[in-house]
């Protein structure tokens, strides 16, 4: 069997060298080594879903040995992750039981998009347990946490509309107390559908001399462009990095070869790879940090653990 | 040509009308299926009036408007009925918006190059796209609320003639009302029953 082993911050700035091992995995049965981890978010626990739904269409469920933390197991747990892994991995090592008073400290736990009354049960989900949080811990003003449901619902969208597959969205806060001294909030969403290249190309990919996964990105992230003629639509990706640039944060989209991304200041991502490693489908990846709060005097969440 | 005596105000209350067209299932408007729910049982109740109207879209139990059912329920909604020819003479003014609302609202009337009337945060507005003059004269007609081309320019104290083609596209786009054949105007909200407390 053919050993992955997870790195152990579990998170977008370590989800490329898993895919790179994936990808040069050579056949047969995977087992996905999730033994080290101690740290986990949104965009590396459902980055670990997608991975291991690749691996299984490859050729059969992969073993994902579960982290020996049992915070790790128990935070994951929280997230949804188990019920989701089921079908996907074979699951080796203990697992928690499920909390039986239904209370959480999850902003949205891992939930499945397949249809849009999956879109209007995040943004349910999200108004009902989110507003305090964006209001009270990352100092958003009230209309300013709506449009946190308003990206959430365009980008959950963007995989019924575009993507022709399922896929998945999480979201969470942590204290990114040594990166930037305030606490964020983490978006993954991700499908492992026809992706950004297959979508525009009947539209756009004429008009190109090189169609790639690259160009498929900048037409959509950059220019907006879509695969309807119609005015109204492909404005999604373009309300959201609105919004994220408006509060600082980052945006990146990961779809086949190729990565783009806004990229703010506190970070240092390249704004547009090529060459990766092809993943099928889209992960997109948002991270909001809090708003400085002018009239405190230090910044918001500057101390404290991780908010899980 | 319609007279502001015939025109029958009319009240959507966007929220009932979510309820009733996707089974009460939805609490905020967002998706593009919910938009066109919305549009279409807005187009079907204009419908049954037969004559024309003042339609209110009401977003006062409305918390949140993404983008793609703005775009379906109303920016498709007013172009439609912009057309020459557009189902039923319907006129169109917003209501109970607040500032999470104007965002997406403008955004979609601008891709489409349409405009609204629109009341948000208590005070009426122009939303979408329209050009600095034809945003003073439907300013200076609200003002006004009822007048000739010429009050209007006097009102803005600028030349006639621009304002006379200022108010002509507006009315043409449906955001003022022409009255009978005179150059005369009429402000929608000036149609609008009074709102109760």
């Amino acid at each position: 069997m053919n050993v992955i082993t997870l790195p152990a911050s579990l998170d977008e700035r370590y989800f490329e060298p898993i895919v790179q091992s994936l990808d040069a995995a050579p056949g047969g049965r995977l087992l996905f080594d999730a033994t080290h981890i101690r740290w986990a978010d949104p965009y590396g626990m459902v980055g670990l879903l997608a991975l291991g739904e690749v691996a299984r269409r490859r050729s059969e469920r992969a073993v994902l040995k579960l982290p020996d933390s049992a915070d790790v197991v128990s935070y994951m747990g929280r997230m949804g992750f188990f019920e989701h892994a089921e079908p996907i991995f074979e699951l080796h090592g203990s697992r928690p039981r499920p909390r039986s008073d239904g209370v959480s400290d999850v902003l949205l736990e891992i939930t499945p998009i397949n249809s849009h009354a999956d879109v209007h049960t995040v943004v349910d989900l999200v108004n009902r347990r989110g507003l305090n949080i964006l209001t009270s811990q990352l100092n958003y003003p009230m209309r300013e946490a709506f449009q946190f449901s308003v990206i959430l619902s365009e980008v959950c969208q963007n995989i019924i509309e575009h993507a022709e597959s399922s896929g998945w969205v999480a979201t969470q806060t942590y204290s990114w107390t040594k990166k930037i001294g305030r606490k964020v909030v983490v978006i993954a969403v991700m499908d492992l559908g026809i992706g950004f290249r297959a979508s525009l190309a009947g539209a756009h990919a004429a008009r190109y001399d090189h169609w790639d996964d690259g160009a498929a990105l900048e037409a959509a992230f950059m220019h907006g462009q879509t695969r309807f003629h119609d005015p109204g639509r492909g404005q999604g990706i373009q309300q959201i990095r609105k919004y994220v640039a408006r509060w600082g944060g980052r945006i990146s989209i990961r779809s086949g070869t190729a990565r783009i991304m806004d990229v703010p200041a506190w970070d240092e991502g390249v704004p547009l790879e090529k060459d990766l490693p092809y993943l099928p489908g889209a992960q997109i990846g948002i991270v909001l940090p809090a708003l400085v709060d002018t009239n405190a005097t230090q910044p918001a969440a500057a101390t404290g653990k991780a908010g899980r | 040509m319609h007279s502001s005596g015939n025109v029958i105000p009319f009240s959507f209350d966007l929220q009932t009308l979510v309820q009733r067209s996707v089974a009460s299932l939805y609490s905020h408007l967002v998706t593009r299926p919910t938009g066109r729910a919305l549009r279409l049982g807005i187009e079907s109740q204009i419908g049954e009036i037969g004559s024309v109207c003042l339609s209110v879209l009401d977003f006062t139990q409305v918390v949140v408007l993404d983008y793609s059912c703005a775009d379906e329920a109303v920016a498709k909604l007013i172009q439609r009925y912009q057309m020459a020819d557009r189902p039923a003479d319907a006129y169109f003014v917003a209501r109970g918006l607040r500032e999470q609302h104007r965002d997406p609202i403008d955004e979609v009337l601008n891709r489409h190059g349409l405009v609204l009337v629109a009341e948000v945060e208590g005070g009426f507005t122009l939303l979408g796209r329209a050009d600095p003059l034809e945003h003073d004269a439907w300013h200076a007609l609200q003002r006004v609320r009822l007048g000739r081309a010429d009050d209007v320019a006097v009102e803005l104290n600028v030349a006639a003639p621009g304002v006379v083609a200022a108010l002509e596209r507006l009315a043409a786009r449906r955001v003022v009302l022409r009255r009978g054949t005179a150059d005369s105007f009429c402000s929608l909200t000036t149609l609008l029953p009074a709102r109760s407390a």
